[in-house]
């Protein structure tokens, strides 16, 4: 920070409590909007489609760039020599698959479990009287 | 966080020969050995809750139906509407204030003024407890009075349109007309105490649309996963955040005795459990983002 002055930073502080909070309050309220909170008729946010995942997105952005500012004015990350943004930075990256694996492993147990469930409620019809089926049966009663 | 010992100086502007590089002389990346070390605690730490908030959306994903939480947080002190997410707003902004705070405070450290960090360090404090008060009263509305427990949730989605009928089947009237439900629309299913154990009503709804539809089902808790995860998660947090308030709490009597002035290495500690601070803030973006807004 020793190429700055101490009004600059003072600046920055105050800067970062702006942008903090105003896309603290923007998301709320697009949370609000998006599930019906402000107009009852308006509910893409919880649809479970293609605007669910839009709303989705639109948070998952604001919420990386929060963390983004975060990281790099709070905590001086802008300030620090390239390696060491590096090191903390590069092993993040491993999250990616660790999110995309997990979910998809999540989506496979939900799936599980709801054939499970059919199964259970499947009416099973008993097999027609006199043509039994099945491995064990002589060779003429094949067929 | 300790350091071996005062005389440890700050050497990081120094430029030694390459004999000197791990003697204790010119440090690796610019970064003072404390320094370097509280960013891959906090990396490792970054690592424990992404595991945690990964295997809540793995859950989330893995169930038909999940609560919505701006049905489950909508309670705000002394008010007895509901508010959506207005309370969560609030304790972010305790956050993000005292993060500011924190950043002033450090920033005073590298000018030696001891007045300004003990002063911002304070405010810093204030902001932490009051965060963790905030979440003492969201628990208590969610234990206490809404019967969520590690292994309870009384919140739930309805899977389908119907009509809420007793238990004989006979449809309940609401201003004249039967109750009716939609898919998605959230419940809350009250409790009551019965020989000293927490009984959740029963109620019944007979589905118009889906699979069940004619059917007749009782209304079932929500997914049981959903309190474990909210507990565990927003109380490893907060118990970050109480570590944090204590170790702000030594750090500012020390920065108060003249202990880091002594050292003329533009307060340090201040520095580095700043560091701590900031990513305990940091964490709470993508609870509040996970828990709260998606």
């Amino acid at each position: 920070m020793a190429h700055q002055s101490y009004e600059d930073q003072k600046k920055l502080v105050f800067y970062g409590l702006k942008l903090l909070g105003i896309i603290t309050v923007v998301e709320v309220v697009f949370a609000l909007f998006a599930k019906g909170h402000i107009i009852p008729s308006v509910t893409f946010g919880k649809d479970g489609g293609f605007g669910q995942a839009i709303y989705m997105l639109t948070m998952i952005g604001a919420s990386m760039y929060k963390a983004y500012f975060i990281i790099f004015f709070f905590m001086h990350m802008a300030h620090e020599v390239r390696g060491l943004v590096l090191t903390v930075l590069m092993p993040t990256t491993l999250l990616i698959w660790a999110i995309i694996a997990f979910f998809q492993e999540g989506g496979q147990w939900g799936a599980a479990r709801e054939q499970i469930k059919e199964k259970n409620e499947e009416v099973v019809q008993p097999a027609p009287s006199g043509k039994p089926t099945g491995y064990l049966l002589p060779a003429t009663m094949k067929g | 966080m300790a350091e071996p010992s005062v005389s440890h100086a700050h050497e990081t502007h120094e430029h030694g020969n390459d004999d000197q590089l791990w003697d204790g002389g010119q440090p690796p990346m610019k970064a003072s050995y404390g320094k370097l070390m509280m960013w891959y605690f906090l990396v490792s730490d970054a690592f424990t809750f992404a595991g945690f908030l990964i295997a809540y959306g793995t859950i989330r994903f893995s169930m038909p139906t999940w609560p919505e939480p701006d049905y489950v947080f909508a309670s705000f002190p002394f008010v007895k509407a509901h508010w959506p997410l207005v309370f969560v707003t609030f304790m972010t902004f305790v956050l993000i204030f005292s993060s500011v705070t924190m950043v002033r405070a450090v920033q005073e450290g590298h000018r030696e003024n001891k007045r300004g960090v003990v002063f911002w360090m304070f405010l810093t404090i204030l902001g932490g407890a009051t965060f963790l008060g905030s979440q003492a009263y969201e628990w208590t509305v969610l234990i206490k009075y809404e019967n969520v427990s590690v292994n309870r949730n009384p919140f739930g989605r309805h899977i389908a349109d119907g009509v809420m009928v007793d238990v004989n089947g006979k449809e309940v009237m609401e201003n004249g007309a039967p109750q009716a439900v939609k898919k998605n629309d959230s419940y809350l299913l009250h409790g009551h105490e019965h020989n000293g154990k927490i009984e959740l009503e029963e109620k019944y709804v007979r589905y118009t649309s889906g699979a069940y539809a004619g059917q007749t089902h009782k209304i079932e808790e929500g997914p049981k996963a959903f309190g474990a995860l909210f507990f565990f998660i927003t109380g490893f947090h907060g118990f970050h955040v109480f570590s944090g308030v204590v170790f702000l709490l030594i750090i500012m009597v020390n920065a108060m005795s003249g202990l880091y002035a002594a050292r003329r290495n533009g307060y340090e500690m201040v520095e580095k459990i700043g560091l701590y601070w900031h990513f305990v803030d940091l964490v709470w973006v993508f609870v509040f983002l996970v828990f709260y807004l998606l």
